[in-house]
């Protein structure tokens, strides 16, 4: 008799191949020099090498700078979605989250173009466009669905406890609605440091990010060092959401 | 006069789309009084409650707070508190801050807020929680929680939403007796919403009945219980037997086929009325011969405090009777109804009266179709008519495609030797059925009527 928990052997497998794996051969890469011994260069190299690091704090800027736009006008747009006074249809919701869909590096060429007809200098500026333009969706949707699972029951006790609307936004809708804002934080931040392709084509690779140094060295077969690099970023992320994870509990409503 | 009068509710009504879920609503409040809103789901109460909280504007009439009309007044700034069935405890506030939230609203000093929160912890019995996260407590403690934080901004009026409705019997038993002690010691005046008749019946001063988006009877829980004025309020509170009767003159009714002394007057000579019995108030015995009349024990079960029967009486009706005695099935017992526990009621109606249009001497339209009667000749084509059937005229079909027109069983009740059927039929409209086949609430049918039992008459005024 084939018992029930060999059924999971094929996910076994491929999480191992797939998955597993790849994020171990990154680590032996880290810690090994071009000859295939151990060693720490790779890492100490990032740490005093003042091109990595002011890459680094840019990307780390940049992703601040992205992920806060992304709250400003997130935050309000899932909020007129997931309010019925305003919008009924879940037609309108598709529509604001449709550019998921469509592949980053599609939309960032467009938005190349774009820039390119109307004559507007690549820098800085079209980054953030880029950026925010790509990662929006991702920011509205968990904070829409927290939005939409809230017990309207609360807002209401707030309201018949003396709060005028304005104040039962602030004390009760935001705070209850953090952990959406939180996942959403999650799906754009990271996601910003580590991304290559919109700071090439959007800046001309005039803006470096952490991402691109990384491309630039895998390109370059320079395995080592950008393997080491990814290794860091991928402590970065581990310890961001061991942060979020611990402060609050499951992060609900999330899209991951 | 209306002075006393702290809450005043005129010519209410509210409709969600084609549905009037409120119509005609009057009553009013008095101070410090706890009144019960009291009614099936569905019948308008909760609705009732949001429109004096503020949630809900409505469409006609007017709520008066101390003589003042709130009606256009937001929520925040009536000065009423609401405890929500489900609590609705802020998740992100422990116990203390969702009792303060109120106050630190209105500004009150740091100080005043922490003596007024913790003595109202107190007189919920929650002092040890103050810094507990909503989350740890138990339904009862949450419940506990949310009165507090109703309570402790003084409100004018509490409203209270079915607060014991997710509580356990247990549990909802002692907080009853917590409630009244609360109102009595607080001596605010509490506007109490539910569906459990025994719970109104323990804890307010007065209970307004209501079915159908209309209030049936407003009293007192003795008034309510011993002298409800219709069959709707006679079988939605408490256990009761409701039989067809006639009233043959003053203090003389006769139904299960005898004649009974009662208290009754004003009704007329030999005027249809219905009888409440309450199944406490049949007295039973063996002693045939010294009784009104008898019947035939067929079950008897164990009910704690007493035995609960229902015995099969001479003329064949079906009676329930509860005494501290046990009787055995299949004896013959002696039953007896002293006058004064006999309660009657006028009938709301005594056949069913519809509104038609005469299409030709052979059809009228009523009900959203055309039916086949004789129409008698002094009507002519186009004028407006009434059409009677009576009770047990109606024809139920048990698929709704083989009947003129569909319907759905809206309410029952079982008269002793034949069930009164409330029928919604698809259009809207209400037909009442005495039928002998057993049907539920909810049931589908087809609705059928013979053209010889249909009666046109003149339509009056």
């Amino acid at each position: 008799m084939v018992k029930r928990s060999n059924w999971s052997i094929p996910y076994l497998v491929f999480m191992l191949v797939f998955v597993v794996l790849p994020l171990l051969l990154i680590v032996l890469y880290a810690f090994q020099d071009s000859a295939g011994h151990f060693t720490f260069s790779n890492i100490t190299h990032f740490f005093s090498d003042s091109d990595s690091l002011s890459t680094f704090a840019v990307s780390i800027e940049v992703a601040i700078e992205n992920t806060l736009i992304c709250i400003l006008l997130g935050y309000p747009a899932a909020w007129i979605l997931a309010n019925r006074k305003y919008n009924r249809s879940a037609v309108t919701v598709v529509l604001f989250l449709m550019p998921m869909w469509i592949n980053a590096l599609m939309r960032t060429l467009a938005t190349a173009e774009l820039f390119n007809m109307l004559g507007i200098a690549l820098g800085k500026g079209t980054l953030l466009f880029g950026m925010v333009y790509d990662f929006l969706p991702f920011m509205i949707y968990p904070i829409y669905t927290t939005l939409m699972k809230m017990d309207k029951s609360y807002a209401e006790a707030a309201e018949d406890l003396g709060a005028a609307p304005w104040t039962v936004f602030w004390k009760i809708t935001v705070p209850l609605s953090l952990p959406g804002v939180m996942s959403g934080v999650l799906m754009v931040f990271m996601p910003t440091v580590s991304t290559f392709a919109i700071s090439e084509f959007l800046t001309n690779n005039k803006i470096k990010l952490f991402g691109t140094i990384i491309q630039e060295n895998i390109n370059s077969s320079m395995w080592n060092y950008g393997a080491a690099l990814a290794f860091i970023m991928l402590v970065i992320i581990g310890i961001t959401t061991l942060f979020q994870g611990s402060e609050h509990g499951e992060v609900e409503g999330g899209l991951i | 006069m209306t002075k006393d009068y702290i809450i005043d509710i005129q010519h209410l009504s509210k409709s969600f789309g084609d549905v009037k879920v409120l119509d005609d609503i009057n009553f009013y409040v008095r101070r410090g009084e706890f009144i019960t809103l009291l009614g099936p789901s569905g019948c308008g109460k909760t609705t009732l409650l949001r429109q004096i909280a503020g949630f809900i504007a409505p469409d006609e009439g007017r709520i008066l707070l101390e003589g003042k009309d709130i009606s256009g007044i937001p929520p925040h700034k009536r000065p009423l508190n609401t405890v929500f069935q489900r609590y609705a405890l802020f998740p992100h506030l422990d116990v203390f801050d969702n009792v303060a939230f109120g106050l630190k609203l209105h500004k009150i000093p740091a100080k005043e807020i922490e003596q007024r929160v913790k003595k109202m912890l107190k007189m919920v019995s929650m002092t040890d929680y103050e810094d507990r996260s909503v989350d740890s407590l138990s339904g009862g403690q949450q419940q506990r929680v949310a009165i507090a934080r109703a309570l402790v901004n003084y409100p004018k009026v509490l409203l209270l939403d079915e607060p014991l409705a997710a509580l356990d019997l247990k549990m909802r038993k002692d907080m009853q007796l917590e409630l009244k002690e609360i109102h009595r010691k607080m001596g605010i005046t509490f506007i109490y919403v539910t569906h459990d008749q025994e719970e109104a019946l323990t804890l307010s001063d007065t209970i307004v009945v209501m079915n159908e988006g209309r209030i049936q009877q407003i009293g007192t829980p003795t008034d309510i219980y011993n002298e409800p004025v219709n069959s709707f309020v006679a079988d939605f509170i408490g256990e009761s037997t409701i039989l067809n009767g006639t009233m043959i003159c003053d203090r003389k009714v006769e139904f299960m086929g005898h004649e009974f002394e009662c208290v009754d007057e004003g009704f007329g000579e030999n005027v249809p009325v219905d009888v409440v019995v309450r199944p406490e108030d049949v007295v039973i015995s063996s002693d045939v011969e010294g009784s009104q009349f008898s019947g035939v024990v067929e079950s008897c079960i164990f009910k704690g405090v007493h035995y609960e029967m229902f015995v099969d009486t001479d003329k064949g009706y079906e009676l329930m009777v509860q005494d501290y005695d046990s009787f055995e099935p299949g004896s013959k017992v002696g039953l007896s109804i002293n006058p004064d526990d006999i309660q009657v009621m006028r009938k709301e109606r005594t056949c069913n009266t519809i509104e038609a249009t005469v299409e030709d001497q052979e059809h009228v339209s009523m009900l959203g179709c055309t039916w086949e009667c004789s129409v008698p000749a002094e009507f002519k084509s186009g004028d407006e008519v009434l059409a009677e059937v009576a009770f047990d005229k109606v024809d139920l079909l048990d698929n709704q495609e083989d009947g003129k027109l569909g319907g759905e069983v809206h309410f029952l009740l079982y008269k002793g030797d034949h069930y009164h059927l409330t029928i919604l039929t698809d259009d809207g409209d209400h037909l009442w059925v005495d039928t002998d086949d057993i049907w539920d609430k909810g049931d589908l049918v087809g609705i059928d009527i013979l053209p010889s039992d249909i009666k046109i008459k003149r339509k009056n005024g």
